[in-house]
């Protein structure tokens, strides 16, 4: 279950930034509404996403976002893996630019997390370009400690917070 | 008039020619003038306790005659009521006296308001009386006048008089409280004057974040953006024309000049770089702000008319914020280039950067009180809490104790800070207020959620 409510996640981060990202052409099941007929074999038909597409690359990736511990921008090795598909999936598109979202964890003044969520931003970018992405795909936006993901004052929370989040653009 | 309406008065002709609420000379009372170097009234009132008793009465404000007017409650009688509610709730709400306000008292006669029946006054154990009249000019604007008594005395010690249009009667109203608290506190006044913040709604993940702005007392609240794109982080020109903000519009955070006479909004400056923490210059020419370069974040300056930037700070650590000292020479800031947020303070050129902050925990936002002796910030040490430390880095206290207090504005005397308080889980916030001495703390009305307050200086 844990690819489609990444999906629906996704979904929603997408429409919240009002970019043009195109949409997935099926769906993902509702988590919990698993019936019966989803047993039956797929239609001989593809039906994965669209080749290129934002659902195309939340499915081909990793992970679209990499973790950071409290005030720390650095990409560890579990981040370098995660780039590394990300980055293999924009050498096979290479017309497809992205955006990366900068977040951070609400235990942080305002003004200090839209720095650091630059800083986090620009880490992953970095990466990317040192894999070869060329700089002027990627686009970074810092969202500080505006838009989280995890509802819970809990560290639990605040660690899936500390993000940067890579999204498709068309 | 007599020598001390003179001095009083005075000090009205160094105010500019445009004064909205323009004071006016009101008559003299009947009762025997107190000489001001009066003991025991002026000092300073760093010790609140033996002010918490100081009794004063505000009773109703009389008309000469009742007419209708634009003011709320519709004639010039109903009118004096809301006037010395709002006089009271101004006394009642800063923790420093006890007053008592006109749903309270019985109604004052006109003639009265010249002459106090102080007699009666001292039965109801009133030691001041603040008594007032409110006037209806021919050209249709308000007098409103306004008297501070002794009662034990029998003596007056101050009076003002103002005039103004029925739309801002309210100024007249917190003017009046001014005078008396400058008169009885020694401090400088600070209710006629207003306030930015960031008004929410919504829930944690998607909230709404608009500019508003309201006065001291949370009255004349208006919203200024209509929440489509995230608002933060306002700051109120010194000559209150301008607001200077941060907003998501087009996607970036970008930092916004917004006009309040034209409605019209310009970029403070044409870098495509993120932009964000926005600060005055006490004289209102210059803007301090924050950009980020690659992940690199300074500060920089910029004329408040446009023009090149200067940066000034250049660590490869996060420099934000920055507030001037009250002329202007320095700058106090954050920075991480030690490890952790710490208050910093430079030159206002950015040379001699030096750290103030030795106390343990994090220092982060820190705010010049508008006295130049205090800098406020927030503490961050396992909780987010608002303290006070001299521009030295001597003398750290504490002034709240909560889970998350942020982002210190002072009031123009220098005496309350303001700041935000977010509540655990649900992410709700609301501005907050606290004197200097840590002990008078209250919740600000407002009608949503708000953060990011930033007070402005008093009307002239």
């Amino acid at each position: 279950m844990n690819r489609p409510i990444l999906i629906a996640g996704l979904a929603a981060v997408t429409l919240s930034l009002g970019a043009c990202a195109s949409k997935p052409k099926q769906l993902p099941p509702e988590p919990g509404t698993t019936t019966t007929t989803q047993t039956t074999p797929p239609p001989s038909q593809p039906t994965g996403p669209v080749p290129g597409s934002q659902a195309d690359f939340v499915a081909s990736v990793i992970s679209d976002t990499v973790n950071f511990d409290t005030d720390r921008y650095n990409i560890d090795a579990s981040d370098q893996g995660i780039l590394q598909s990300q980055a293999s999936w924009l050498a096979r598109y290479p017309a497809k630019r992205i955006t990366i979202e900068g977040h951070c964890d609400e235990r942080g003044t305002r003004d200090y997390n839209i720095a650091l969520g630059e800083r986090r931003a620009n880490a992953a970018k970095n990466y990317l370009v040192s894999l070869g992405v060329d700089p002027s795909r990627i686009t970074v936006v810092s969202y500080g400690k505006e838009r989280p993901l995890a509802l819970g004052s809990d560290e639990e929370s605040w660690a899936k917070n500390r993000r940067a989040v890579t999204v498709t653009v068309s | 008039m007599k020598i001390r309406d003179l001095l009083l008065f005075g000090t009205l002709l160094t105010a500019p020619a445009m004064l909205d609420a323009q004071q006016t000379t009101v008559p003299s009372s009947s009762a025997s003038q107190a000489a001001p170097e009066d003991e025991g009234l002026t000092g300073s009132v760093t010790d609140e306790s033996e002010w918490q008793d100081l009794g004063i009465a505000i009773p109703s404000f009389p008309t000469n005659a009742s007419v209708p007017t634009a003011a709320e409650g519709g004639n010039t009688e109903a009118l004096g009521r809301n006037v010395a509610r709002v006089v009271y709730n101004d006394l009642r709400n800063n923790g420093l006296f006890k007053p008592v306000g006109p749903d309270q008292l019985p109604e004052v006669a006109f003639p009265q308001v010249t002459a106090p029946t102080f007699d009666a006054w001292r039965g109801r154990s009133a030691e001041m009386l603040v008594q007032g009249f409110v006037k209806a000019n021919d050209d249709g604007r308000l007098t409103v006048g306004c008297y501070l008594y002794d009662v034990a005395l029998g003596s007056e010690l101050a009076r003002q008089g103002y005039v103004v249009k029925p739309e801002e009667w309210r100024r007249a109203a917190h003017k009046c409280a001014d005078m008396v608290y400058s008169r009885l506190s020694g401090e400088s006044p600070f209710f006629d004057s207003k306030i930015a913040y960031i008004a929410e709604t919504g829930p944690k993940d998607r909230r709404r974040k608009q500019l508003a702005i309201m006065d001291s007392d949370g009255a004349n609240h208006r919203f200024i953006t209509n929440g489509q794109a995230t608002a933060l982080t306002p700051r109120y020109s010194p000559d209150y024309s301008k607001i200077v903000y941060l907003s998501y519009l087009n996607g970036a955070p970008r930092i916004y000049v917004y006009n309040i006479g034209t409605g019209q909004q310009t970029l403070v400056t044409s870098s495509t770089n993120p932009t964000f923490a926005p600060r005055w210059s006490p004289d209102g020419k210059w803007i301090l702000y924050s950009m980020a370069i690659a992940g690199n974040t300074d500060i920089y300056r910029v004329p408040a008319t446009g023009g090149q930037s200067t940066r000034l700070t250049d660590s490869p650590g996060i420099d934000v914020g920055g507030s001037y000292s009250p002329d202007g020479s320095k700058i106090v800031f954050e920075s991480d280039r030690s490890g952790s947020q710490q208050l910093y303070v430079m030159d206002a050129d950015g040379s001699n950067q030096k750290r103030i902050s030795f106390f343990g925990g994090r220092a982060a936002t820190p705010e010049w009180s508008p006295r130049g002796d205090q800098i406020a910030f927030t503490h961050i040490g396992g909780n987010f809490r608002i303290a006070v430390t001299d521009p030295y880095g001597k003398g750290m206290r504490f002034l709240t104790d909560s889970w998350q207090d942020e982002a210190p504005t002072w009031s123009p005397n220098g005496r309350i800070v303001q700041f935000f308080r977010t509540e655990r889980g649900s992410g709700k916030t609301g501005i907050w207020q606290v004197d200097l001495t840590g002990r008078n703390e209250r919740k600000l009305n407002t009608p949503v959620d708000g953060s990011d307050p930033a007070w402005g200086p008093v009307l002239p």
